[in-house]
């Protein structure tokens, strides 16, 4: 068993899995469940000044892929509507239970700054190792002024930024940030500014998740209409793996402490997020739909990755993968791929034509097996090595990317002499 | 469901009716579903080409995929309008099922028959309508001999294109051997009849029941009255044995049509030492189906070796698992009140007859040896060995009669066989009329 204990922020944990704020961790008995599962933390559900929000019916829609597995959520729940003192109360017990998990409180007020002082305070005063401000929520709240409509204003997640760090002594805090903004780098840029110690991304995607086309409403329907929701799940995790190396990424931005959040569901995930320089993760999704067990194979699952690579902590494949992602401009444009078809494992089902053929460079060809059945082939004169065929094929390492061993020497577009626009002309 | 057969003589009535419910139940929407996931969607796919009416398969399991089930059955439906039975009861075990590519992945085949019959029943019973409509009305009249899968596959496509059908049927009912021949677990719910209800929706045919070709209805006289005739007859004669004491064997057939058409199964006599002799799917029929009266011993007995049989390997293997005793290399030499006798054979260069012999106790003695064509109604048509000939437009020799289905040599003697036969031969005709 790998060492998976880690540093995120500046607080200790027992391992890199922390639940998101969100419905699994709204009170007592979901967080203490979670712990005697395993997970390493809890962002607790937000807390607002009193008197608590009211919630609605229904509250969550579901992306489905067709084979019926979902492959997102959207909610349009508001932040915790249960009494803040009633939440204090758990989280110290919780934290006098389990010393060694982690609790965060993530917290939201209209900007005032006594609002925003005093709830830090309060929430400080559990016992939480840290605090999380929620300028994310792109739902409901940001109609309040709240959530998503502060995270989307820079000025503004600094200046929240500051007045809680004002008041959190020696507590960590995290700035949640909203993906519902062109440049993810400016609003991590003034969470820095305003003194966050981390940055925690992605909150959930701006979403209407499908429409009833019976009803014609969107869905979650309350009575007859719907609204647009938070969207999250295994469908946002490229767009999270996306924000976070542009925060890694950024010399601005890159100091700052990543709890990434964004369609975690395996400890593949995780290890890919690490790989681009968080420094935990937060779920939320996968918890929803399957229990808080399956952090049982994420722990499982990425201590095997880390013994594989010799990997001893979680700081020695932190980051990675960053200096990896570069610009487009930065790509090798000698690089040459083209695909290779296994015969062996081919079993006839054309997909690769059919895409081949019809959405890519007409590069593979169809032809008879002497026996009856098909032999798919590809004309190297007209691949050029996109990787469709590939993604398609339903059969593991059916069809094989082969570089081509061209002997030229790395170049980048800047240099390359079609481009009419390089350098030295 | 499970045979149980030594509750005293014979099952109780209601172990009789468990055992003549559907073989497989239909799928739930949510299995429907999860197995139309696993097709691949395959390019130009090999099960479209095992298929003897090519139905669109990734096509309609697509639609069954994307929630558009009406799309789904149409799908089917415009290939095969008897694409419910075939659902059921084809052997898809050697045709689409065995092409599935996921084969070649040592995977299970995607269940298209169990899909098909999901989307084609949900259409049926959606009574969302008929889902094609006819031609204008071309004023021509066509004679259809048979309502069984290929009589009517022809007069539903006739009557599509815009012509006017009258079926003439033997029997009292329509549907031919899905309605008489088929195992009744194959067809349960009375689907043939709902087929047949749902598949003259089209509009344009009438059938005249209780009308076979004979003095009383000569192909003269149809030909003066129509301007055109199909013949989907079927094949009407019984094969013989010519062995002795064969008048105390019955047609297996004829046990089947009984099973089928009585409403309570434990009505159905059943002996307790049951013979079945052949090694087609109509054989194996039988053989389960006499277990599942109650009958304690069916040996189904054939005279060559497994991989000769006709019935398929799953058909054998549902034998096998219902109890049925199987034995192969065997010819009938004799049957006796309550025994019959038997002739070990062999291949010894040919096939051949050896001097040993057993012989089994046998109160019921079933012959499924086939069928063969009852020609004396038909003749003035040109046959090709014992089947009617026709040309590659299922013409026969005499202009303006097609055939198909069984009595006609290139089918299989399959359901989907005789329903792509009759749509083929509607086109064929159809031409034909424009010609003249």
């Amino acid at each position: 068993m790998a060492d998976l204990s880690c540093t995120v922020g500046g607080v200790e944990s027992i391992n890199p899995f922390w639940l998101a704020s969100a419905p699994p961790t709204d009170k007592y008995i979901n967080v203490k469940r979670a712990f005697d599962a395993g997970w390493g933390g809890a962002v607790w559900k937000t807390l607002g000044t009193d008197p608590p929000v009211v919630n609605v019916t229904s509250r969550y829609g579901v992306h489905r892929d067709l084979g019926r597995g979902i492959v997102g959520i959207n909610n349009i729940e508001l932040i915790s509507d249960r009494p803040l003192d009633d939440n204090l109360r758990e989280i110290e017990q919780l934290r006098r239970e389990y010393p060694d998990r982690v609790i965060i409180g993530s917290l939201m007020a209209p900007i005032d700054e006594q609002a925003w002082k005093t709830l830090a305070a309060k929430i400080a005063d559990t016992g939480v190792q840290g605090l999380e401000l929620n300028l994310g929520c792109p739902h409901g709240m940001c109609e309040r002024g709240m959530g998503s409509a502060v995270g989307q204003v820079p000025e503004m997640v600094e200046q929240t930024t500051r007045w809680v760090k004002e008041v959190a002594g020696s507590l960590p805090v995290f700035t949640k940030l909203t993906p519902n903004i062109t440049d993810i780098v400016v609003p991590a840029e003034a969470a820095r500014r305003g003194g966050a110690d981390g940055v925690a991304l992605i909150n959930t995607l701006n979403s209407i998740i499908s429409v009833d086309l019976d009803a014609m409403a969107p869905r979650p329907m309350v009575d007859g209409k719907g609204t647009h929701g938070g969207y999250c799940g295994t469908a946002v995790k490229p767009i999270a793996l996306n924000m976070v190396s542009a925060i890694a990424r950024d010399p601005e931005t890159a100091p700052l402490a990543i709890s990434a959040i964004g369609g975690i569901t395996t400890w593949q995930d995780a290890a890919e997020f690490i790989a681009l320089g968080a420094q935990g993760v937060q779920v939320c999704t996968a918890a929803m739909l399957y229990g808080f067990r399956i952090v049982d194979d994420m722990i499982d699952g990425l201590s095997h990755f880390m013994e594989r690579h010799q990997y001893r902590a979680i700081a020695d494949f932190r980051g990675r993968a960053v200096k990896n992602t570069v610009d487009w401009n930065d790509l090798n444009m000698n690089y040459d791929l083209k695909a290779f078809i296994h015969q062996d494992l081919c079993i006839e089902c054309g997909r690769c034509y059919i895409a081949c053929e019809d959405a890519a460079h007409q590069a593979i060809m169809i032809g008879k097996k002497p026996g009856g059945g098909r032999i798919f082939t590809v004309d190297n004169g007209e691949c050029v090595g996109c990787n469709l065929c590939l993604h398609v094929c339903p059969v593991e390492s059916c069809i094989e990317m082969k570089p081509v061993a061209n002997g030229l020497p790395p170049l980048t577009w800047p240099d390359d002499p079609r481009n009419p626009l390089r350098k030295g002309i | 469901m499970s045979i149980r057969p030594h509750l005293g003589e014979t099952l109780t009535r209601q172990e009789i009716a468990d055992n003549f419910a559907d073989l497989h139940p239909p799928f739930s929407p949510t299995q429907a579903m999860a197995e139309a996931a696993r097709c691949l969607y395959c390019y130009d796919a090999p099960c479209v080409k095992a298929c003897p009416t090519a139905i669109d398969i990734p096509g309609f399991i697509h639609r069954i995929r994307s929630g558009n089930l009406d799309g789904s059955a149409k799908t089917i439906l415009s290939a095969n309008i008897m694409g419910g039975t075939c659902g059921r009861a084809c052997p898809t075990e050697v045709l689409c099922e065995q092409a599935c590519v996921l084969n070649g992945r040592d995977d299970q085949p995607v269940k298209i028959g169990q899909l098909q019959r999901h989307a084609v029943e949900h259409l049926i019973e959606s009574g969302a309508g008929h889902p094609f409509r006819r031609a204008p009305p071309t004023g021509r009249r066509l004679a259809v001999i048979g309502a069984g899968p290929a009589g009517l596959s022809f007069a539903h496509r006739a009557a599509m294109l815009g012509h006017g059908v009258t079926v003439f049927e033997a029997k009292p009912k329509p549907g031919g051997l899905n309605e008489y021949g088929l195992a009744a677990y194959k067809m349960a719910e009375d689907f043939a009849q709902k087929e047949v209800a749902f598949l003259l929706g089209i509009g344009g045919i009438v059938i005249e029941y209780g009308k076979a070709l004979g003095p009383a209805l000569t192909l003269d006289a149809l030909r003066q009255r129509f301007d055109g005739v199909f013949i989907g007859a079927g094949l009407g004669g019984v094969n013989r044995l010519g062995v002795p004491g064969e008048e105390l064997a019955r047609d297996a057939l004829d046990f089947i049509a009984e099973l089928r058409q009585a409403k309570d199964k434990s009505a159905v006599k059943i002996g307790h030492d049951v013979i079945v002799i052949g090694g087609g799917n109509t054989a194996i029929d039988a053989a389960v189906q006499a277990r599942r009266l109650g009958a304690r011993n069916v040996t189904l007995v054939y005279r060559r070796g497994a991989e000769a049989m006709s019935a398929t390997g799953w058909e054998q293997d549902l034998a096998r698992t219902n109890g049925v005793v199987v034995k192969l290399w065997s010819a009938p030499v004799k049957f006796e009140p309550g025994r019959a006798s038997f002739a070990k054979t062999r291949l010894n260069g040919k096939f051949e007859t050896t001097d040993e012999t057993y012989s089994l106790p046998a109160d019921m003695i079933l012959l499924a040896i086939g069928q063969k064509l009852d020609a004396a109604p038909l003749a003035g048509l040109k046959l090709d060995g014992n089947k009617l000939w026709v040309n590659a437009n299922y013409q026969t020799s005499l202009p303006g009669i097609f055939a198909g289905g069984d009595c006609i040599k290139a089918g299989e003697d399959l359901t989907v066989q005789a329903v792509e036969d009759g749509k083929r031969a509607a086109h064929a005709a159809d031409a034909w009329l424009k010609g003249r």
